[in-house]
């Protein structure tokens, strides 16, 4: 055992005494003259207190195993492992694209952090893509979506999203075009901000014209911290902050998205992607092997990546099956040993969480309802084979539901039974470090935000109350909330 | 009742044989001065680097050049061990990155192998070659790089656009300027860089005066880093004093953390388990040196010093002291035993990959070859000892019952019960 996990027993024996209190344990506080015990420690026991720097993002939970962080770290190394094209001498790292996004993990998710958008029309978009899809245009289609058998019916042409690279004699898919257009926002107290509102278009279309009702969903890469304690959360729990028809009244409804599960061939509880669109960390990191990189998976075994049948090159160029792993480009142990990496990046200890004007910031996000849907706490359960997930006591702050974030930010492209104006929650542990890990502060699903207070601007929908709050406040409040959500 | 007393007994048995050994304070004493003396020979065989290199550039000859790497290699044996001190120790963690970061995109520094590729969106300064550019465009920001400087390649290019193979300085920096690609793969061979590309009369590759003044540089930048690293560990210095302040437990978890950290997860996954499962000399750690035999070698040495509380200096001398490995004893000498003898066999282990390429001429890069079964099964045999050390480190954990450094002081250990109620 390590010592670190001593403190995880701890807790456990306590928890074990005390569970059937765990709605007392995650109800929201309303005292603010404190902090409160555990917060300093959003992931719990899994929680790091390495130094702040630019590896912030990066580290392992702390109340792993010595013995296991041989995973850890080979799974890092999967993360950045840059894949090449096939053939190639390295059978074990070949098969990149045809087309592809980028060439490994860590290009888009940069020190683990969060992507942007690019700087300028000579920067490559690699921390950020467009996703594709179009309306469905028959019954069979229809049907499904219905049964949660696909999130989105995908372009015919291009797929499911925009590859803007491809490897050497394939033409890329595109290029993602954005326009800002600069927006004046007053607030009380005196002062403005701007908010510039972006507009997306897909310029060099390399295989031809869209299709005419094609919808695009911009992305940028997310940060990557406390996925394995989000995937622990228990099921049940969330379901139960679900408020699909807002019977309580409060304009805030949350959904559940439901998706098709691969490995498990039903559909599950999506909890992962910017629209909760997949079910599991695994999940979601082979979506991303097959989709961005062109790798082929357990879960996706086709050696050419996202082409279509309609990208005929594309479809019939080598691939880098190989017969000794499987007849894939990254067999189950490589998408394992990513999975494992990803669950098991720890969300940093908190900075200065009891600080008087940071305790304030709290009162105030408490009590202007940002917590109807950034749900500040939950209890994890205890899984099988993940002892740094268990029974942890965690500070998230998202319900990791559905929710209508109002016209500005809709991308009208519903994914599973998101609808296109409606978003998952977004985790807000480790938000203030940004800065620190990636050198920017660009915030939302497209990183239109240049900073918290646009980010808390451009929410609307459920959110509209909770938004026009903050735009109330005084200067010296919305600073001490600023602090509060830095801290976190 | 029985319990109790038995407790009570066990409780005054422990006093009494704590007269025998050595305080926790000891301990972490010597193990702060075996860090200076680590360093402080690191820092020594660096400033013979130095020289060398300095005598290369001025007499760009292939026995001068055979003189430097010798050095680079004589200055890897201490360094190495110092990564014991890596994964406890905040402020070596935070700083290490400077010296030791691995693996490169050797392209953004020199001239590559057309093989190596012209292009990638992975990372845009991939053939940036800094020594061939006066003037580069980072980010959409141009950078003047007409002068080689060491602001240039460790505040800009180190780690520039957050892309960790952008490794600027450091040992692997120097390591590819001294020795070049090494193009042979899994076959037999370093890199194999002519002297003449430091010449500037009779200049390889171009640019020989610029590439020059890049490996002048970087070594410099090499030796200022481990100037201040050794003083960290002087009596005042900031990483004794971190270490000593503290409750005496936690800087016992801190030592055996840095043990634990390196034995598993870095060397035997990182370092070695990658490499093997892709069979790729990209991910051999020394790789244009084919030195990675004694770089692993002296990590696992290391990890062994700062338990048994003993190093051999690079003149020879022996440094002994109050070491954890007496405090286990203490407690349970079938445990302390077991770790030592564990950590004996990976030194066998060890011994045998250094073997491999120092007698039989097989390189490490050979060994985790595809297809070369028997040289993957002395890698595997490395990692397997390494796994069965890690796992009496944990036993020695808890022996000593340390208390969880991460959480130490905390309002939740002081009163855990009150969150739950």
């Amino acid at each position: 055992m390590k010592l670190s996990q001593l403190v995880a027993t701890t807790a456990l024996l306590l928890m074990n005494a005390a569970s059937h209190a765990n709605n007392d344990i995650t109800a929201p506080t309303s005292d603010f003259s404190k902090a409160e015990a555990y917060e300093k420690y959003p992931g719990g026991a899994a929680t790091h207190r390495k130094k702040i720097n630019r590896d912030v993002f990066s580290q392992a939970s702390a109340n792993m195993p010595f013995e296991r962080e041989i995973n850890f770290k080979v799974g890092n190394g999967f993360f950045k492992r840059m894949w090449v094209s096939a053939p190639s001498s390295t059978q074990a790292a070949d098969g990149l694209g045809p087309i592809y996004n980028a060439r490994s993990c860590q290009r888009c998710h940069l020190k683990d952090g969060r992507g942007h958008p690019p700087n300028g029309p000579e920067d490559n978009a690699v921390s950020m893509f467009l996703r594709l899809s179009i309306p469905p245009q028959n019954e069979q289609q229809r049907r499904q979506l219905n049964e949660h058998r696909a999130n989105v019916i995908p372009e015919p042409t291009y797929g499911g999203q925009l590859q803007d690279f491809a490897i050497q004699g394939h033409k890329a898919e595109g290029r993602m075009h954005i326009e800002y257009q600069e927006i004046p926002v007053k607030l009380a107290g005196g002062g403005t901000v701007s908010l510039r509102k972006p507009s997306y278009a897909v310029k060099d279309l390399g295989y031809g014209p869209l299709h005419p009702q094609t919808m695009l969903s911009p992305r940028v890469a997310p940060q990557m911290i406390g996925l394995g304690l989000l995937e622990a959360v228990d099921e049940k729990d969330i379901l139960a902050r679900a408020d699909p028809e807002d019977q309580d009244g409060d304009g805030i409804s949350g959904r559940p998205n439901w998706v098709w599960s691969a490995a498990n061939n039903k559909p599950m509880l999506g909890r992962f992607g910017l629209k909760a669109g997949a079910p599991s960390v695994d999940e979601q990191s082979q979506g991303a092997f097959a989709g961005d990189i062109g790798i082929s998976v357990p879960l996706h075994p086709d050696g050419a990546g996202e082409c279509t049948p309609r990208q005929k090159a594309c479809k019939q160029a080598p691939t880098g099956n190989s017969p000794q792993f499987d007849n894939l480009e990254a067999h189950k142990k490589v998408t394992d040993l990513v999975a494992f990496y990803s669950r098991n990046l720890a969300v940093p200890a908190r900075r200065k969480h009891d600080a008087k004007a940071v305790l304030n910031g709290k009162r105030l996000f408490y009590q202007s309802g940002c917590i109807g849907c950034h749900t500040p706490k939950h209890v994890t359960r205890t899984l099988p084979e993940r002892p740094e997930q268990s029974h942890q006591l965690i500070w998230p702050y998202t319900d990791m539901l559905l929710h209508d974030m109002g016209e500005g930010l809709a991308d009208h492209r519903p994914e599973g039974e998101a609808n296109g104006r409606e978003w998952r929650t977004a985790p807000l542990w480790g938000v203030g470090l940004t800065p620190v890990v990636s050198e920017h502060s660009y915030y939302l699903h497209d990183g239109r935000a240049r900073n918290l207070l646009e980010a808390i601007l451009w929410h609307a929908g459920e959110a509209q109350q909770a938004r026009d709050k903050v735009a109330g406040m005084s200067k010296a409040e919305r600073q001490d909330l600023l602090l509060f959500i830095e801290s976190l | 009742m029985k319990k109790i007393l038995l407790s009570l007994i066990a409780g005054l048995a422990l006093s009494a044989q704590a007269l025998a050994v050595p305080n926790e304070k000891a301990v972490l004493n010597h193990y702060a001065d075996l860090a200076h003396a680590i360093y402080q020979d690191s820092l020594s065989t660096a400033q013979t680097l130095q020289r060398a290199v300095n005598q290369l550039i001025a007499k760009p000859t292939e026995k001068n050049l055979a003189a430097a790497r010798a050095a680079w290699k004589a200055a890897r044996a201490p360094y190495q061990q110092t990564e014991a001190y890596r994964f406890g120790n905040a402020i070596v963690d935070d700083w290490e990155g400077k010296v030791n970061a691995w693996p490169l995109d050797e392209g953004l520094i020199d001239y590559v192998a057309a093989s190596y590729g012209g292009e990638s969106d992975e990372n845009p300064y991939y053939t940036a070659n800094v020594i061939a550019s006066k003037k580069l465009v980072l980010s959409g920001r141009a950078i003047d790089t007409s002068r080689i400087t060491k602001d240039l390649l460790a505040k800009t290019l180190h780690e520039v656009d957050g892309i960790e193979a952008n490794v600027a300085t450091g040992y692997h920096a120097i390591e590819f300027l001294l020795w070049g690609q090494d193009l042979n793969g899994t076959g037999p061979g370093a890199g194999n860089r002519p002297a003449s590309d430091f010449n500037a009369r009779s200049c390889s590759w171009g640019n020989c005066g610029r590439r020059a003044a890049y490996l002048k540089t970087v070594t410099d930048l090499l030796v200022d880093e481990l100037n201040w690293m050794t003083a960290q560990w002087t009596k005042g210095g900031a990483a004794r004093q971190g270490l000593l302040q503290g409750d005496p437990k936690q800087g016992i978890s801190t030592i055996i953390t840095g043990m634990g950290s390196l034995s598993y997860g870095e060397l035997a996954g990182e370092r070695m388990k990658l490499g093997l499962m892709l069979h790729d000399p990209e991910e051999e750690h020394d790789c244009f040196s084919d030195n990675t035999h004694w770089s692993h070698y002296y990590d696992a040495l290391g990890i062994r010093n700062v338990y048994t509380g003993t190093y051999t200096r690079v003149d020879g001398r022996k440094m002994t002291g109050p070491s954890v490995a007496e405090l286990v004893a203490a407690k349970d000498a079938g445990i302390d035993k077991a770790l030592r003898t564990h950590l004996d066999a990976t030194m066998v282990k060890m011994r045998v990959l250094v073997d491999s390429a120092e007698k039989n001429g097989i390189a490490y890069d050979q060994l985790i070859g595809e297809g070369n079964k028997a040289g993957n099964a002395k890698v595997m045999a490395a990692i397997d000892a390494l796994l069965v050390q890690t796992r009496s480190i944990e036993k020695a954990v808890n022996t000593l019952q340390l208390t969880p450094i991460s959480f130490e002081g905390s309002d939740s250990l002081d009163a855990p019960g009150k969150v739950w109620q």
